[in-house]
């Protein structure tokens, strides 16, 4: 059967272009807030294909051989560098660690200049934790490398919040419609940040319940909810009880004791007594309500332990869930195929 | 833009019933076969390969998926970046006869990369090449042990392969130069 025929291009049946990832267009991870729906289904795809090659016994693939990742930490950090570099060594590329203590930093060197650094040894993509708000984009504007936002002080962690995501998905089967509760200091968590703009685009209702000094205003108005037609739509409710009734997902964050000497709080233990999720007030979310915590966790403050340890908890997956996000992270920035 | 059909789904429904067979012939049954579909149209013409032999032989081979995205040789230069799906092989392949399948065999190189990937999954028996269509100029010392169909082409030409699950239809047409031209 051999037939030569006319076809216009609209008419044709859909190739493979139909089942490609829309172009993937960033070149830096530095916060959620300039991510669509479709990039980050794009993101969530990718770690899918990851966590297949995290079950492998050889957990590598050559993906990124002969690519040089930085990880610049400013700030202490365990599990999201070791995780970072983790990811990285799973696909295959070349890993340096440069902690700020020990190096030129001391020595008063800037940080553009330890950037500047780093781009000329051959780094593809560099890290970066920092103190500073908004450092990672200061970075972004002076080399030619990726840069990815590893928490920069209260603003942005991406990567944490993107595995909070897939960790959703792979309970819930979607992120859409489901209510969340941001339980805490919500005033200094980057974290919190970065998944306010991540779940309500895709989706989610997002409450945020904690002391009213621990809030973040800017995000707010009077009435409790989204301050300015361009801020993601939140809604604010300080009784823990009424946020928790039909919750399918309750994020407790870390009490920053660290953060607490300068009067927010009159004690930890009113914290306690008043936001602490504890099994019974968990008991209000409904029945296949899980929890998440970013870690470190301060067990007996911001939650109890039989709930970060209880059958509902999702914690230690997040772990290992993280690997995966922050793998696919580095194949879509420095991954190849640009444009 | 001009489009030539080489296979109709008649065509393409017989080279695959042949296909089954050869290889369940060479392999002496298809006892320690495992199927492994290359994404994208390889998944479903595997998934096919092993519904005839069921058919035939009333055994069930297993199918698996395989994404090459990670294994690319080209990812540097390509324009697009290859979408990554979860690869899904359900046995362990080692010391199995893995029969990989793919839509269209031409550079090689993609058959190249999935065999990386098949080792890192396990040390299979043999691994074998299964394609609906060969369309010659390899650049790799690769060959296919089944071919549904050898289509001599020139390099400016494109063979597209269309299937039922994800096109509507099943077809293999040839992509002239003057349309591959205007299509872009």
């Amino acid at each position: 059967m051999t037939q030569q025929r006319q076809r216009d291009t609209a008419t044709a049946p859909q190739t493979v272009e139909r089942l490609r990832a829309p172009a993937w267009r960033h070149r830096h991870i530095l916060d959620l807030d300039n991510l669509s729906r479709e990039e980050v289904e794009v993101v969530l795809r990718t770690t899918d294909a990851m966590m297949e090659v995290l079950s492998r016994e050889v957990k590598r693939v050559p993906t990124l051989r002969g690519k040089t990742v930085v990880t610049l930490f400013y700030e202490p950090s365990t599990r999201t560098r070791a995780s970072f570099e983790m990811a990285a060594k799973n696909l295959s590329a070349d890993v340096v660690s440069f902690a700020a203590a020990g190096s030129s930093v001391e020595k008063g060197e800037s940080f553009i200049d330890t950037l500047r650094t780093l781009q000329a040894l051959g780094a593809d993509a560099i890290i970066i934790r920092h103190r500073e708000s908004g450092a990672p984009y200061v970075a972004a504007r002076h080399v030619e490398a990726s840069i990815i936002n590893a928490g920069d002080d209260w603003h942005a962690h991406p990567s944490q919040a993107l595995l909070d995501m897939y960790t959703l998905r792979r309970h819930f089967g979607t992120v859409q419609g489901l209510k969340v509760v941001i339980l805490g200091d919500i005033l200094h968590s980057r974290v919190a940040r970065s998944n306010i703009w991540g779940l309500t685009t895709m989706g989610a209702e997002v409450v945020l319940c904690g002391p009213p000094t621990l809030l973040p205003y800017p995000l707010l108005d009077g009435a409790g909810g989204p301050a300015m037609p361009h801020m993601p739509p939140v809604r604010f409710e300080a009784v823990i009880e009424r946020a928790l009734e039909g919750a399918d997902v309750v994020m407790p964050l870390r009490l920053q004791l660290e953060r607490q000497q300068s009067g927010l709080l009159p004690s930890i233990r009113e914290y306690v007594q008043l936001y602490q999720l504890t099994e019974k007030r968990l008991g209000l979310a409904k029945e296949h309500a899980i929890v998440l915590h970013p870690g470190p966790v301060n067990e007996g403050i911001e939650v109890a332990p039989e709930v970060s340890r209880g059958a509902r908890s999702a914690i230690e997956e997040q772990v290992s869930v993280g690997v995966a996000v922050r793998m696919a992270l580095l194949f879509l920035v420095i991954g190849g195929g640009r444009g | 833009m001009a489009e030539k059909v080489i296979m109709g789904d008649e065509d393409i429904r017989r080279a695959l019933v042949r296909v089954a067979h050869e290889i369940v012939e060479r392999n002496r049954g298809a006892g320690s076969l495992v199927l492994i579909g290359m994404h994208t149209r390889g998944v479903p013409l595997a998934q096919r390969l092993a519904a005839i032999i069921e058919g035939f032989e009333k055994v069930s081979v297993p199918v698996g998926i395989l994404d090459i995205g990670l294994y690319r040789d080209d990812l540097s230069t390509m324009d697009l970046k290859p979408a990554i799906r979860r690869t899904e092989v359900p046995v362990d392949v080692t010391n199995r006869r893995v029969v990989l399948v793919d839509d269209v065999l031409y550079t090689g190189r993609s058959i190249r990369a999935a065999m990386d990937a098949i080792f890192d999954l396990g040390r299979p028996e043999k691994i074998q090449l299964a394609v609906l269509v060969d369309r010659g100029h390899r650049e790799l010392p690769i060959r296919a042990d089944y071919a549904g169909k050898n289509i001599p082409t020139s390099r400016v030409e494109e063979v597209q392969v269309r299937v039922k699950e994800l096109d509507g239809q099943d077809e293999v047409c040839l992509v002239s130069p003057s349309a591959v031209e205007k299509g872009q």
